[in-house]
């Protein structure tokens, strides 16, 4: 998109660009895009003002991460400067490096154990001859993607809770019931159990519209050379999701800070916080509930500069791999 | 995106082997069972009395007479069908704001090469990749006075990035031609907007106004931050203090119209409760889903 960005509208012709200097050239085109576009800029006003209030000034707001910082002694410029202390602070701090430990772990499990499930149920629903019937399944697989994790959270707890349906089928036939939700053995399995359930039905239509990209053709030659499904599968199917899995992947590897937040939030009292306790439950319980404010920001700017360096190292290697990144556009 | 998978086998491609297809089905009808079977029972036993539900000892399974106990009394107190009308309100109001300056400023930045052009899409651009931090968030909304107020629901969480970018990338592909005779002709930009872009747009606005209005709908966590008066609550954190926590609803320690007893809610209440959650993404669901791919997919692949 890049490439086109100076084409188009902006040759449009300048009346009086040539006739003054550089300087006045510039100054009166500028007049010139100013009456023509000025209704563009009224357009993009409400949504740059919600972003500089809501996104650049806590962005800069950050500044009390390196401040002691107490709000009701004059905030931001009332508030002494005391450096790195916080920093050095965080990483002596035991809960904090059980929060990164906790949440490296997790996505690393869920790469192994998330990431493939929405290609397989992909190439199962692709491989779902009719039309009618594949509709509906990618209907219903869909759906829980637009629940909310509060409920997603109580969905499971109703199924495999103390109280749940699994525990009481269980019980009805003479065994002990399990409580899953409370058990921080489990809780790992029991995350990434959630998160299929709700996010892998969604997660597959990136690699559904990718498989329905590919070329049919390739197909009716493999079978005329005797290729049986498997092998077509193997040599024209998955080839062919390549570049979507390898984006996909980067792009999960550079979000790897990233494990989801309401979902541990809520879960975090039932398992205890030695299991749950992530990168953002951190932030939440050691700075906002305790009111120690510049810790918190601290442990939250961390997590943003590292997950920002993440990203662009992500897209470099994407680009690298001869893959389209992600930020190319701009 | 080219329409090349038809309904029925092609000619060349011979028939799976019976196994095969009996573990592809037998794996299908899993999956759906394991979305709708909860969902069934919640409903269900939302439905059902006092009486069947102790019987069972848990949620139903088997219909065993419907009733509407369970609605009727969160209806008749206060606290729930107040939550409801919050999280309505909240999920209206906030859906309107969003897709209006998301609209708009997914227009205006769809012809490259306009007067600061570049400038503001980096703006919109760098949220994707930096996050500013819950702290500096909530400081923010607390020096502007949002707390407990309905608005620290909608204008923090009222901009997304990737629904702009995604809309964008639509408006973008609208042939010029079409905007450029519309401007010959003397109309402005906010009039192109509305009488050409936005009907040719249809599919995907409706497709991002869904997404948002999910996202109002579910959010839980901005609420629990932010609003600290129980009678401004929305149904998500009713949601988490009855139905996962098992709290006894607070009207009845309150002692205002309620349940007359401090138990914690019944079960066929709590699914109940669930069942309202669950009810609008339900209802709105099956008209906007047949256009999912098209926007989903534009907006993943083109980005």
């Amino acid at each position: 998109m890049s490439a086109n960005a100076d084409t188009g509208s902006v040759a449009e012709v300048r009346p009086g660009a040539t006739q003054a200097g550089p300087a006045a050239a510039r100054r009166g085109a500028f007049r010139d895009r100013l009456r023509r576009d000025w209704p563009l800029l009224v357009m993009a006003m409400p949504m740059l003002v919600l972003v500089t209030a809501f996104w650049w000034v806590p962005a800069l707001g950050n500044v009390i991460a390196f401040q002691d910082y107490n709000p009701f002694s004059g905030g931001i410029p009332g508030s002494p400067i005391i450096g790195f202390t916080n920093f050095a602070q965080l990483f002596g701090d035991p809960q904090f490096i059980r929060a990164i430990v906790n949440t490296l772990g997790i996505t690393a499990f869920q790469l192994v154990f998330y990431f493939p499930v929405p290609i397989a149920l992909a190439l199962l629903l692709n491989s779902v001859v009719s039309g009618r019937l594949r509709a509906f399944i990618q209907g219903v697989v869909y759906l829980p993607h637009f629940f909310s994790w509060v409920l997603v959270v109580a969905i499971f707890q109703q199924m495999f809770g103390g109280a749940g349906l699994v525990a009481q089928i269980l019980r009805d036939h003479g065994y002990s019931g399990i409580d899953w939700m409370t058990n921080s053995d489990t809780f790992i399995l029991l995350v990434t159990a959630e998160t299929v359930w709700k996010d892998a039905g969604w997660g597959a239509i990136v690699f559904l519209a990718a498989l329905s990209t590919l070329d049919q053709n390739l197909y009716e030659a493999a079978a005329v050379d005797g290729a049986r499904r498997w092998r077509r599968m193997w040599h024209i199917t998955l080839p062919g999701l390549r570049p979507v899995i390898v984006l996909l992947l980067i792009l999960r590897l550079g979000d790897a800070l990233n494990v989801g937040f309401e979902q541990f939030m809520l879960q975090r009292s039932a398992v205890g916080s030695k299991v749950s306790e992530v990168f953002d439950t951190f932030v939440y319980w050691s700075g906002l509930r305790t009111g120690d404010f510049g810790y918190g920001a601290a442990a939250g700017l961390f997590k943003g500069l590292v997950g920002l360096v993440l990203i662009l190292v992500a897209n470099r290697v994407a680009h690298a791999l001869g893959e389209r990144g992600v930020y190319s556009r701009s | 995106m080219t329409k090349t998978k038809v309904s029925g086998l092609a000619p060349w491609e011979e028939p799976g082997s019976v196994a095969g297809r009996i573990g592809k089905g037998g794996a299908l009808a899993l999956i759906v069972l394991a979305v709708l079977l909860p969902l069934y029972t919640i409903v269900l036993t939302s439905l059902s009395s006092a009486d069947t539900v102790n019987r069972v000892g848990g949620l139903v399974l088997v219909p065993d007479g419907i009733t509407f106990d369970a609605y009727r009394q969160i209806f008749s107190d206060s606290v729930v069908s107040r939550a409801v009308l919050v999280s309505t309100g909240v999920t209206l109001a906030g859906t309107t704001v969003s897709l209006g300056v998301s609209v708009l400023g997914a227009y205006a930045l769809s012809r490259p090469g306009t007067l600061f052009h570049r400038p503001i899409l980096f703006c919109v651009l760098l949220m994707f990749v930096f996050f500013p931090g819950l702290i500096p968030a909530y400081l923010m909304v607390a020096s502007l006075g949002l707390k407990d107020s309905y608005w620290s629901l909608i204008l923090p969480s009222a901009v997304s990035a990737f629904n702009v970018v995604v809309l964008r990338a639509f408006f973008m592909n609208i042939p010029r031609e079409l905007l450029d005779s519309a401007r010959i002709d003397g109309a402005g930009e906010f009039r192109i907007l509305w009488r050409i872009v936005l009907p040719l747009s249809k599919a995907v606005t409706a497709v991002i106004g869904l997404f948002y209005a999910v996202g109002y709908w579910n959010a839980w966590f901005n609420a629990m931050l932010y609003i600290d008066d129980t009678r401004k609550w929305p149904l998500a954190l009713i949601l988490r203090s009855y139905v996962v926590d098992s709290n006894p609803l607070p009207t009845a320690t309150v002692g205002v119209n309620g349940f007359g007893h401090v138990a914690p809610p019944t079960l066929a209440i709590k699914m109940a409760i669930v069942a309202i959650a669950v009810l609008p993404a339900l209802v709105i669901y099956p008209f906007v889903q047949r256009h999912f791919t098209k926007g989903v997919i534009i907006g993943a692949i083109k980005g």
